[in-house]
């Protein structure tokens, strides 16, 4: 039996078999791919990562074969390989052929928890600037001044507030 | 400083005091974080990840919550170091094998260690005696709360924490129990169990093996999703999993103890015999014999012997503890010879077993 792993062809040596949600998942390793993968530290080791690593291919064919991350230099050939990413920004990069993937993986494809909170307070102090900015702009082009001046006003409230 | 100094030793260790630990060894919940803007420690080279770890370390130390805890690099640190460090959960093996660029952090009570550059930037743990999820995770919380006000997480309003494995998206967080469930794999019901929990959506493994035949009777049972759920309803669900199997163990105990006292006495008794008189010990041994040992003590038959030191041994017959102890390499061989003669200066003398009134 040969080695699961994509782009390995050597004799498959290990063989692993872990029920998840119900199902049989086997999996067959060569020693080296066995040893890459951390089959044998008992902490590290998650099945599910090799299955990423195998139902990875075919939905990373399916999202294009020439994507490259423009902060990380990441291909989805990397991807298929290692069944990580490279950056945060791959998370976007690759955005169509990980879609799937997560839905298969995970409960639900939305987060639901914690939220670093400096980060949120800044993300929504830019969304009520920028939906300020667009009534702004709305009222100066309806010549309403009045609104204008109002809304000028919140605006320059909000960056004194973050500046803060 | 040096590690050896900082390490509190075995026997305090696995004194601690904590309630509900005759099933549940302990609870652990770790956290995955990335920096923004920042390649993985995977993907990045060794000038980024020594950059990126000269950033997130003193972040790390620096937190009121790591004061008078031990910082190092890992190339600063022996492999028989790392390996110690394994042996006592703080580290994972894959964190063992790094070296410049990655960096761990612990806290002076040793119950957080985090991991800089492991598969992700931050890997942070907190690890406690006995089954108490929730304040684990409170513990852990707070430091990461405290930790987003100094690092900017790489994180997605839809996708949550971003990481390095798709596996870990979103709250990234991983909660795990040690079981120790000697009763259950004595009375051939241990797959039944491991069974009924996977459908639930958690992974079961053998802590030191796969399968049944796991070492010591102990298993670890962790969730696997970690998207769509919040952290506390993943605790929490965790949780309940977890009192449904002490009741199962503690039931198959009270079930040997009644209709198959013989056979269960048996097997301590001759775990007894074994570690108090054996001259050659393998760590396979030495780990089920520890575990049938530990379940006559939790049951009140071996009146003599004390957990504590049960769990001490258990810690300290492992390969890097026994050489530690030694003060130098062992061989294999070499390692079973100096386990058993650990073992009957620690256990030899003890008194028989005693059937409760």
């Amino acid at each position: 039996m040969k080695c699961c792993q994509p782009g390995c062809d050597n004799e498959a040596t290990v063989h692993l078999t872990e029920i998840v949600e119900g199902q049989m998942k086997k999996v067959d390793l060569c020693e080296e791919c066995a040893k890459e993968k951390g089959v044998t530290d008992p902490q590290g080791f998650a099945l599910a990562d090799l299955l990423l690593g195998m139902g990875a291919s075919s939905e990373i064919e399916a999202g294009g074969s020439d994507v490259v991350c423009d902060a990380c230099g990441f291909t989805n050939a990397d991807f298929k390989k290692s069944g990580r990413l490279g950056c945060p920004d791959c998370y976007t990069t690759f955005a169509e052929a990980l879609e799937g993937m997560v839905k298969q993986m995970h409960k639900g494809t939305e987060h639901v928890g914690k939220a670093p909170k400096a980060l949120q307070q800044a993300r929504s102090t830019t969304r009520q600037r920028e939906s300020l900015q667009d009534r702004l702009a709305r009222a100066v082009e309806d010549e309403n001044y009045e609104l204008a001046a109002k809304l000028r006003d919140e605006i320059k409230e909000l960056e004194k507030e973050s500046a803060a | 400083m040096d590690l050896n100094e900082f390490l509190s030793d075995a026997a305090k260790t696995a004194g601690r005091e904590s309630k509900d630990d005759h099933v549940v060894l302990s609870s652990r919940v770790r956290l995955a974080r990335n920096v923004n803007g920042r390649t993985f420690p995977g993907r990045a080279k060794k000038a980024d990840r020594v950059e990126t770890c000269g950033l997130i370390q003193p972040a790390v130390s620096g937190l009121s919550a790591m004061r008078g805890g031990y910082s190092e690099s890992m190339a600063n640190l022996k492999a028989l170091e790392k390996q110690l460090l394994v042996e006592r959960h703080h580290i994972s093996r894959e964190h063992a094998a790094k070296n410049a660029g990655s960096a761990l952090v612990i806290n002076k009570e040793q119950t957080v260690c985090v991991m800089i550059n492991e598969e992700d930037h931050l890997r942070m743990q907190a690890l406690m005696p006995g089954l108490q999820l929730k304040q684990v995770w409170q513990k852990i919380d707070r430091i990461d709360t405290s930790l987003e006000k100094k690092l900017e997480y790489a994180f997605d309003d839809r996708l949550g924490y971003l990481t390095a494995c798709p596996t870990n998206l979103g709250t990234g967080i991983r909660v795990s129990a040690m079981l120790h469930m000697p009763g259950l794999v004595l009375q051939e019901q241990v797959n039944q169990i491991v069974q009924a929990v996977t459908k639930l959506g958690h992974a079961v493994r053998g802590l030191y093996g796969e399968g049944t035949e796991a070492l010591g009777h102990i298993f670890q049972v962790s969730n696997q999703m970690t998207l769509g759920e919040s952290e506390t309803d993943i605790v929490e669900r965790i949780s309940k999993v977890l009192l449904q199997i002490i009741e199962h163990e503690e039931n198959a105990r009270q079930t040997l103890l009644q209709s198959k006292s013989d056979e269960l006495l048996n097997h301590i008794g001759r775990a007894c015999g074994i570690l108090a008189n054996a001259h050659i010990v393998s760590s396979k041994e030495a780990m089920n014999q520890l575990s049938l040992m530990r379940l006559g003590v939790v049951m009140g038959l071996l009146p003599d012997v004390n957990k504590a030191l049960l769990d001490e041994l258990f810690l300290v017959t492992l390969p890097a503890h026994l050489q530690q102890l030694a003060g130098e390499k062992l061989s294999g061989e070499e390692r079973d010879v100096h386990r058993a003669v650990l073992l009957r200066e620690r256990l030899g003398g003890i008194n028989g077993l005693q059937l409760p009134e």
